[in-house]
């Protein structure tokens, strides 16, 4: 639904606040980091560095994608991690468990654990969707509980210690395979952004999700039945986050229940880095793909040029509340139409 | 009276970046004088007094406060030369009481500590002295928004307001209430108080204006006394033509009965009990209050059914979710286009589309864009919104222009009812004539039209037949001749003589 530019919709007066208006603050950030960190280390800019980095970002793009449509949605979600956490474990204890079940059928085991991680989520995804949807607690406290529950189960089901024995084609095929010469986990993701750019802005669900966020009350008058558009956000974000469970499961090939510990702050850096508006009812796939890439390339850029680990943590806090300031100041702008 | 202006403006404009909002405007009020700014939404009536209240600063021109010249930098600069202002939005915090918004920021008492009591007391005075009916304990979300409108005033009554502006301060009040703010305007000005009001209501102003400046595309039209014009003359310097008769002539053709309430129970509302026909416009007049606008909510399934039966072509719908009784052909149309209408930060196009897809074509899992497109641009042409206000944020568009953006949202559903409430809150006369030849156009095509408002005349003129409401209860149904504005006001109180 990309509406069309009028020839006399208000003059504006610069190119640099055009951009800004449409796009966010996400071009002049990733500007800033291309120069900064080309300055700080001479292996920053090379083809060989960027396609790690793009190959890295995968797994952030995939989350981010999700946490993409319920920010859409007009909330947020702070329990992908947990949801990452969990379905790796859950899909890890029941591949080791089908392994002896069909020896014959690795392949089926290797189904038959996915399936429960991605029933792990779905459950997840469920109950924060019908906490928000139906009983209307507020977005943060509900995934903030229930990540607290999901982490907490995935610690108990494995007793802290990670699962291992998976069979050995998964980590294979999902961590290290390639096809075509192109690492599998970018294939998947790859088919991940297409579906989801068809999916928002072909379909009448991704149209019906812009509207609840931008105003619930009047998606409600339109016919709209919010409650299941909640809903199918919030589930959908946390089968995508079980997707790169998976993915992570694959490559690190033991089922962990301390993955996806900073993935919530990251994906949502990402998306509100990208344009995402924290009020509902913006953001663009497309800019949320480059959101993921960014984050990723400054903590290239800064392993690169040797900032410590603690200073990163610093540097991403301070990153996500510079592009919520952003995101106000675009708001206000989009508002008042100057 | 002395001969300079308690407030004056010289060659006072306001540009932003591609629009003149305001230009070369000189206005003046003398103590003790009730002087009305009317124009048109977006003729710059906003504009001025938000320059005028230190909201804004001017671009050129200057402002002159007791014949000295002032500049300010804030709403509190104003303030501090004694000009208030009563914004149309209002400024209380609905989670505090009547008395503590009252004295916000003012509160008496030792240090630190509030005196309660001695707040209570003094926003009791005050309030007894202006004359309105408003407890000073009550949380100010749980009162009526004519209360809330009387808080808004008298909390500017807290200062020593030598200028005292209210923007549109009738909107939203009952006639008793409005004649309550009369008296008080009245007092004020006897006080020396000069007195700017703002109003879309001709008939209104003209019991209390002494001059009208008239506004229009940002420029002073002319500045008149009230004794010495009319009516018409006003509205032909307000729109630049003359404008016979705003309502048009709706032929009645009356067929099948599409919607039956009866005796519908629900929060505000009282045994309710009507008929709605296929070409014919249903009228619903009633106070602010009456429950007119919630037995229509209730019987979409916005807020709940108690008991009673609605039925649509025969088939029973009471209680069921509201989607599927827009699926089934009743759409309607809510009177609070910004919190519950509209997505503001949308274009116009985007907020069409999504009722287009969720009313005309359900079909299938995917948008087919040009097909929309061509839809809504059909929709738009229909409304009367020009091109280039399509594409913008609709929030930046007047609200007139909101209220098209609304109406053609409606017709995104191919309903059989349509239920208008308040169709033309805060809309200019251009806009209105428009909303009005559509519902004509609606009606004549064999639907069916439910138009409540708050507006009488607008309800007369529109509707073939008038049911009036007071106190959750129809208290008359008017047709024919009996469609008076004095025989509907007889019944906006109802008969029992109870109160809620």
């Amino acid at each position: 639904m990309t509406p069309p530019t009028g020839p006399d919709a208000a003059p504006q007066d610069n190119l640099l606040k055009r951009v800004f208006i449409r796009v966010g603050v996400l071009p002049f950030f990733l500007g800033i980091a291309l120069i900064v960190f080309t300055i700080l280390s001479d292996k920053f800019l090379t083809v060989q560095n960027l396609v790690n980095v793009g190959r890295q970002s995968v797994y952030l793009i995939l989350v981010s994608l999700g946490q993409m449509l319920v920010l859409i949605s007009g909330g947020f979600d702070l329990s992908v991690g947990t949801v990452i956490a969990l379905s790796s474990v859950v899909s890890a204890t029941v591949m080791v468990a089908m392994v002896p079940v069909f020896p014959d059928a690795v392949w089926l085991a290797i189904a038959i654990g996915a399936l429960a991680g991605f029933g792990a989520a779905i459950v997840v995804g469920g109950i924060n969707g019908i906490g928000v949807a139906v009983f209307e607690v507020s977005p943060f406290i509900m995934t903030l509980g229930v990540s607290s529950v999901g982490a907490g189960l995935a610690l108990f089901l494995t007793g802290g210690i990670p699962v291992s024995g998976l069979p050995y084609a998964f980590g294979n095929v999902f961590g290290f395979g390639r096809l075509w010469g192109i690492p599998v986990p970018v294939i998947v993701a790859a088919v991940c952004i297409a579906l989801m750019w068809v999916f928002m802005s072909r379909t009448r669900l991704g149209a019906q999700i812009y509207a609840v966020g931008g105003n619930i009350k009047a998606a409600h008058l339109s016919a709209i039945n919010t409650r299941r558009t909640l809903m199918i956000a919030y589930i959908l974000c946390a089968l995508i986050a079980a997707l790169t469970g998976l993915l992570l499961t694959a490559r690190i090939e033991s089922g962990e229940a301390n993955l996806g510990g900073t993935i919530a702050l990251e994906s949502i850096a990402a998306c509100v880095i990208a344009g995402v508006s924290l009020r509902g009812g913006l953001g663009r796939v497309e800019n949320v793909v480059l959101g993921g890439f960014f984050i990723i390339l400054v903590q290239n850029g800064m392993n690169l040029a040797q900032v410590s680990s603690y200073m990163q943590m610093v540097l991403l806090g301070t990153l996500l509340i510079l592009a919520v300031i952003f995101d106000q100041l675009r708001f206000r702008m989009i508002m008042r139409g100057r | 009276m002395t001969d300079t202006p308690m407030i004056q403006t010289r060659r006072l404009t306001r540009v932003y970046p591609g629009v003149v909002a305001l230009e070369d405007v000189d206005f003046d009020v003398m103590a003790g004088e009730v002087h009305v700014l009317f124009g048109e939404n977006g003729a710059g009536k906003s504009t001025l007094i938000s320059l005028l209240a230190g909201a804004n600063i001017p671009s050129e021109g200057e402002i002159l406060v007791d014949g000295r010249r002032v500049r300010f930098g804030s709403v509190a600069d104003a303030q501090a030369a004694g000009i208030y202002t009563v914004f149309q939005e209002f400024s209380l915090i609905p989670t505090m009481t009547v008395a503590q918004n009252m004295f916000l920021g003012r509160e008496p008492g030792y240090g630190p500590f509030t005196d309660h009591r001695a707040m209570r007391n003094a926003a009791q005075a005050l309030l007894d002295s202006l004359g309105f009916d408003v407890p000073t304990g009550a949380v100010v979300a749980h009162l009526s928004r004519a209360q809330q409108q009387m808080v808004e005033i008298a909390k500017a009554h807290r200062g020593d307001p030598k200028v005292l502006i209210l923007d549109e301060p009738t909107a939203s009040l009952t006639d008793r209430e409005v004649d309550h703010l009369f008296k008080t305007i009245l007092r004020l000005r006897q006080q020396g108080v000069a007195i700017i009001y703002i109003s879309h209501r001709i008939h209104e102003f003209e019991r209390i204006a002494d001059r009208v400046t008239v506004l229009r595309d940002g420029a002073c039209i002319g500045t008149t006394l009230m004794a010495d014009t009319d009516e018409a003359t006003l509205v032909e310097m307000m729109v630049g033509r003359a404008i016979r008769d705003i309502y048009p002539q709706i032929a009645h053709m009356a067929g099948r009965v599409l919607l039956e309430v009866e005796n519908l129970n629900a929060w505000g509302v009282r045994g309710a009990s009507l008929t709605a026909r296929r070409g014919e416009v249903l009228g619903i007049a009633g106070l602010v209050g009456s429950g007119k606008s919630r037995l229509f909510r209730a019987l979409m399934g916005i807020q709940p059914v108690r008991s009673g039966t609605v039925r649509w072509k025969s088939a029973d719908i009471t209680g069921v979710p509201t989607r599927h009784i827009m699926a089934a052909g009743i759409h309607y149309l809510t009177s609070d286009r910004k919190s519950e209408g509209l997505d503001l930060a949308k274009s116009g196009w985007q907020n069409l589309c999504i009722d287009l897809m969720m009313g005309r074509d359900t079909r299938g899992t995917f948008i087919r864009p040009r097909a929309l497109r061509d839809a809504a641009a059909d929709i738009f042409a229909t409304v009367e919104l020009r091109e280039s206000y399509r594409p913008k944020p609709v929030v930046q568009l007047s609200g007139g222009n909101q209220q098209k953006v609304l109406f053609a949202k409606s017709l995104g559903h191919e309903a059989e009812l349509y239920i208008f409430d308040e169709p033309t809150v805060g809309v200019d006369m251009g806009t209105r004539a428009a909303i009005y030849g559509l519902i004509r156009k609606i009606c004549l095509s064999g639907k069916a039209v439910i138009v409540i408002s708050s507006d009488l005349p607008e309800v007369l003129n529109l509707a073939h037949r008038v049911l009036v409401m007071a106190e959750g209860r129809i208290s008359a149904e008017l047709t024919g001749d009996q469609r008076a504005e004095d025989n509907v006001l007889r019944h906006f109180f109802d008969e029992t003589g109870e109160t809620a």
